[in-house]
């Protein structure tokens, strides 16, 4: 009784546990519910139950109830498939002209504004691109066919691979000095030796559609929250799924409304590129001291001149970490967004890791990766450009990037022209180096890889074996024992301890979502790959991030290491590790683990740089040595903000697992793949894609609940 | 003086749900009590006063006393809840969004505790931002700001960003920006608070140069006794919203008004507050050839006068004897019993 009353945390986690084991062997595992070979793959009950709903006839396997819930929300994938069809066919037909036919046409409005999207989309993409590459359908977009038959010479011609190089190289000089340049220059020089010209131009070109819709539009909801309550109370549930969303799930939507193409490529990218625009531009105005808007008004500025000279420029920081995020997701989305008919490097990369030519998917993955660093540098080199107002220019010092520019385009064109003659009979390597008639080592990776399986083809096996035998099928079984109650008591109980009544509520909400649809199993499977993921990154981020710590110049290089990682996209950590262990769980996991690591350290590094100073002291003072500093003062006072970090782990680790189904897992993430071919699959991806977003929301809310629990007690913040 | 620039008459600031309708129901007589219980707090309880042209008014009071909200509902930053205020005989209260900017980008000027610098703006930026928010060419706005930049004594740091300075230097670049565009009146919310004592001196003096200098009309905000003392023409003392006694330095500590004022005043060194008129008498005999003049503080003359045997003769400006003083007198002030001295 003393000790109840001592520890009575400890007694109600334990009493939690106690309740949770009890259900999970008082419930019996179902007669028809089997695994078979100890995969993934159930026996179940071959006479399917049913029931209508809506109208809907909706099918299911039944249980009994307390080992796995009905699926009482089956009817929601076919509602809003049905409703998008709705929405496309049949809602509030317009009026519209239509040029060919000459006569009005009625059309449903959503159709029609998605075609206006469509139009206006593909045009800008198409800009951009035919300035880099050359082509036709700019000038066709503002003329007709008609008059290009024509005019045969009206073609825009593209611009040499050497003064986009160039272009790019002065460009990066102007923003931030020699460094950059090189880098620009050299990335450019790279992409196009390789002959990876065309595709990386095209990526570009969508990128630079993408990504600055997304910031104008991220910036101005930002604003639009900021200012108004009732914005953000609307916009903020919306944020929070499409943040923990996998972005695969939100392609098949898209392949409705929006059909296949860079078109639809961009718009779905614009939806997973926003929130967190949205949100760290929320953040960052709203971190502005107040005395600082005080000056603002003082200096007699109106809103606009308020909000664009005052609020933004001092939020920049955040809105700089925003931007970055755009690029990243953008990087991300160009590779993903193949799936949906994105031309470029994304496609080449699928189509490679297809067929398992580990060497090209090599290089295309490096080509993205170098162009996401370069803009993210550029970016971030323009935002903190600097004006001198005291410097007597001449003529020739103010428009000396102009003239050097029309220098090079110059030079461009005439090294372009003279190499008509040069390789009269092969390709004119100084306009534009073809698509793999460059130079290639795809080849030397490819007898890498081989050489490297046929050495250590004993080892990587036996570790696979050992791996997937003794650790992974043994959790999975585990994770898919127990029974759905008691999954839920264990989730809404710890909830309860943790946040109280409200946090149990809103987990318990987000879990029967899960448990009511007919994915439970899947769910079970994706949070055990992501759990495993989560803990070994978790163990190796701490690691990692506490030893760096020990010593400023390795911490810095650390977080360095870190931002360079992040900005490559998700798919290009599959490369690597299909590399050695081929198309198996161990590779998505280890993918798994080598992206989720990236968060573990940088917050387990700046949790760990946040402890002020003064402790630090206090702690050498009262003859602490290095490892109980460490774990006295250092550890419990860096904890709340290391949580933040397990927080983003389990994110990462989720996307992961799910864009891991490309190379086949069995989780959630293979339904989204398998929906994204079929015809009525934009209802059941967007309810998978809920349901791997409300997975990473609980363990969100459980976190964030415990954190703020924990700084309140610590009197930080 | 004629019209005074800024004139207050009951302006009441309260902050809550329905302050407004409590207010009217009150009629004035603001308890701050009876509004906490209903969820409103009281910032500002009833102050009226009056600032002329060229004149510091220096408001005092500790945290929470509402001396900031008295100034932000003066600058306007925030809406006062009932009163008027007068800048110059306009009424602020009714001037619409537009004449209100226009107010602030020619006539006010503001210094904030924090500085309120915008990082990301070099000092010369940072000064010439209110000329150009004003829509002054981007050239003369820079070469006006390099004229403020010499006038704060930061030449030859113009291009370092906020960050790359220390306390006191951030703080002349505030005090160069809400001068940028020669302001009228000037809001000083406690300017000097987060410096170090040295640099707080340097400041201060630094302060009553350029005061001398420009003449403006100004509200200086302080928690800091001493510097209320050393800096002001009249010293309001404010305490949960109301203003307690608002007088000249001088009396202030020789009749606090309520035992609250009493209590700061008790630990002043009063030969470097008082005047020779403050303590002289009108009698004219039995005086020694030494004369001082009326305006001088005590302490700069204190030896002077106890190195003489005879009472000292005070002059005015015209050089006509108006009273005399007493060693003894001096010794008393300085030294003798706080309490019963007045």
């Amino acid at each position: 009784m003393e000790l109840l009353k001592k520890y009575p945390k400890t007694f109600q986690w334990l009493f939690l546990l106690i309740v949770f084991f009890a259900l999970c062997f008082a419930i019996d595992v179902p007669e028809t519910y089997k695994f078979i070979r100890g995969q993934a793959e159930f026996v179940k009950d071959p006479n399917q139950s049913s029931y209508v709903f809506l109208g809907k006839e909706v099918r299911y396997y039944a249980f009994d109830v307390f080992w796995r819930l009905p699926p009482l929300l089956g009817w929601l994938p076919i509602w809003i498939n049905d409703s998008l069809f709705f929405l496309m066919n049949d809602w509030m037909p317009i009026e519209v002209w239509n040029e060919d036919t000459q006569e009005f046409k009625s059309r449903p409005i959503v159709l029609q504004i998605s075609r206006n999207l469509t139009a206006f989309m593909t045009f800008l993409i198409e800009l951009i691109r035919e300035i880099l590459l050359g082509g036709l359908e700019t000038i066709v977009a503002f003329t007709s066919w008609d008059w290009i038959d024509k005019n045969p010479w009206a073609e825009l011609p593209g611009l040499p691979w050497t003064i986009v190089a160039a272009g790019a190289a002065l460009l990066s000089y102007k923003l931030s000095g020699k460094g950059l340049a090189l880098f620009a220059g050299l990335t450019m020089v790279y992409i196009s030796v390789f002959g990876q010209w065309k595709p990386s131009m095209q990526t570009l070109s969508f990128i630079l559609v993408a990504a600055p819709l997304s910031f104008i539009f991220g910036l101005g909801l930002g604003i639009a929250a900021f200012k108004s309550k009732r914005v953000e109370k609307a916009l903020y549930p919306i944020l929070l799924v499409m943040q923990t969303m996998p972005q695969y799930a939100v392609l098949v939507p898209a392949l409705v409304l929006f059909g296949v193409g860079d078109h639809a490529a961009v718009i779905i990218t614009m939806v997973v590129a926003i929130p967190p625009m949205i949100l760290l531009t929320l953040l960052g105005l709203r971190a502005v001291p107040l005395e600082v808007i005080e000056a603002g008004r003082m200096s007699g500025c109106t809103n606009i001149q308020l909000m664009f000279k005052v609020l933004i420029p001092t939020a920049r920081r955040d809105i700089l970490i925003g931007v970055n995020q755009v690029i990243m997701v953008c990087f991300s989305m160009a590779v993903i967004s193949a799936f949906i008919g994105a031309k470029g490097l994304g496609f080449n990369l699928l189509l490679a890791l297809n067929q398992l030519n580990i060497g090209l998917a090599l290089e295309a993955g490096l080509c993205i990766s170098l162009i996401a660093i370069l803009l993210d540098k550029m970016s971030l080199a323009w935002a903190n450009k600097q004006t001198d107002y005291f410097g007597n220019l001449t003529f020739y010092q103010r428009n000396k990037n102009f003239l050097f520019f029309v220098a090079i385009f110059v030079i461009g064109i005439a090294l372009a022209y003279i190499g008509n003659y040069l390789f009269k009979d092969t390709f004119n390597y100084l306009f534009e180096i073809p698509h793999n008639k460059g130079i290639s080592t795809a080849d030397f990776w490819n007898k890498g890889v081989d050489w490297i399986f046929d050495t250590f083809f004993v080892y990587i096996k036996a570790f696979n074996t050992w791996l997937i035998q003794e650790v992974l099928q043994p959790m999975r079984a585990l994770y898919l024992r127990m029974p759905a109650i008691a999954t839920i008591v264990l989730v809404v109980g710890a909830g309860y301890l943790i946040g109280g009544l409200r946090s149990a509520l809103v987990v318990c909400a987000l879990t029967l979502f899960i448990a009511f649809s007919p994915w439970w199993d899947r769910a079970l499977v994706t949070a055990y790959m992501a759990t495993f993921g989560v803990i070994v990154s978790c163990i190796i981020g701490f690691t990692v991030g506490t030893l760096c710590f020990q010593n400023k110049h390795s911490a810095n290089f650390m977080l360095g290491v870190c931002d360079i990682f992040q900005t490559f996209p998700s798919f290009v950590y599959l490369i690597p590790v299909m590399m050695l262990f081929g198309i198996t769980d161990t590779s998505v996991l280890i993918a798994v683990i080598v992206y989720a690591t990236i968060p573990a350290t940088r917050y387990t590094i700046e949790g760990l740089r946040s402890v002020p100073a003064g402790l630090h002291d206090a702690a050498t003072m009262s003859g602490v040595n290095k490892f109980q500093r460490l774990t006295k003062i250092e550890f419990p006072l860096a904890f709340p903000h290391m949580m933040l970090g397990i927080n983003q782990t389990i994110v990462f680790a989720l996307f992961m697992v799910i864009i891991g189904a490309f190379i086949g897992t069995e989780d959630l993430g293979q339904y989204i793949l398998k929906a994204l071919s079929d015809k009525k699959g934009a209802g059941i991806g967007l309810t998978l894609g809920i349901c791997v977003a409300f997975i990473a929301l609980i363990f969100d809310n459980l976190i964030r609940a415990y954190v703020q629990k924990r700084k309140k007690h610590l009197g930080i913040d | 003086m004629s019209e005074p620039v800024i004139k207050c008459e009951n302006v009441y600031k309260i902050f809550g749900a329905n302050a407004q309708k409590m207010l009217q129901d009150s009629n004035g007589n603001v308890d701050a009590k009876t509004f906490q219980k209903n969820g409103c707090i009281v910032g500002v309880n009833n102050a009226s006063f009056e600032v002329s042209k060229g004149e510091m008014l220096v408001v005092m009071g500790l945290s929470g006393s509402g001396k900031s909200t008295l100034l932000r509902c003066i600058s306007r930053l925030t809406d006062a809840t009932g009163g008027k205020i007068f800048i110059e005989g306009q009424d602020l209260l009714q001037l619409n969004n537009k004449d209100l900017i226009d107010l602030r980008r020619n006539k006010m000027g503001m210094v904030f505790q924090s500085f309120a610098l915008l990082p990301h703006k070099t000092v010369v930026e940072n000064i010439a931002f209110p000329l150009q928010i004003k829509g002054i060419k981007t050239e003369d706005s820079i070469s006006k700001a390099m004229d403020m930049v010499k006038l704060v004594g930061l030449d030859g740091r113009e291009n370092y960003f906020p960050r790359e300075l220390s306390g006191g230097q951030q703080q002349r670049v505030g005090i160069a920006r809400s001068l940028a565009v020669e302001p009228d009146i000037w809001f000083l919310d406690e300017p000097f608070s987060a410096l170090d004592p040295l640099i707080r001196k340097e400041m201060q003096d630094e302060f009553l140069r350029l005061q001398d200098k420009l003449q403006k009309t100004i509200m200086f905000i302080t928690h800091d006794f001493d510097e209320a003392l050393k800096l002001a023409d009249r010293i309001a003392i404010m305490k949960d919203g109301i203003i307690e006694q608002l007088d000249t330095p001088a009396n202030i500590v020789l009749n606090p008004a309520t035992e609250y004022v009493r209590k700061f005043t008790e630990e002043v060194p009063r030969e470097k507050v008082l005047l020779i008129e403050d303590v002289m008498e009108t009698s004219q005999e039995n005086l020694g050839n030494l004369k001082v003049s009326k305006d001088e503080i005590i302490e700069n003359v204190a030896e002077k006068i106890l190195t003489q045997e005879k009472a000292v003769a005070v002059i005015d400006e015209n050089n006509k004897i108006i009273g005399s003083i007493n060693p003894s007198k001096i010794i008393n002030t300085v030294f003798g019993g706080r309490k019963n001295n007045n």
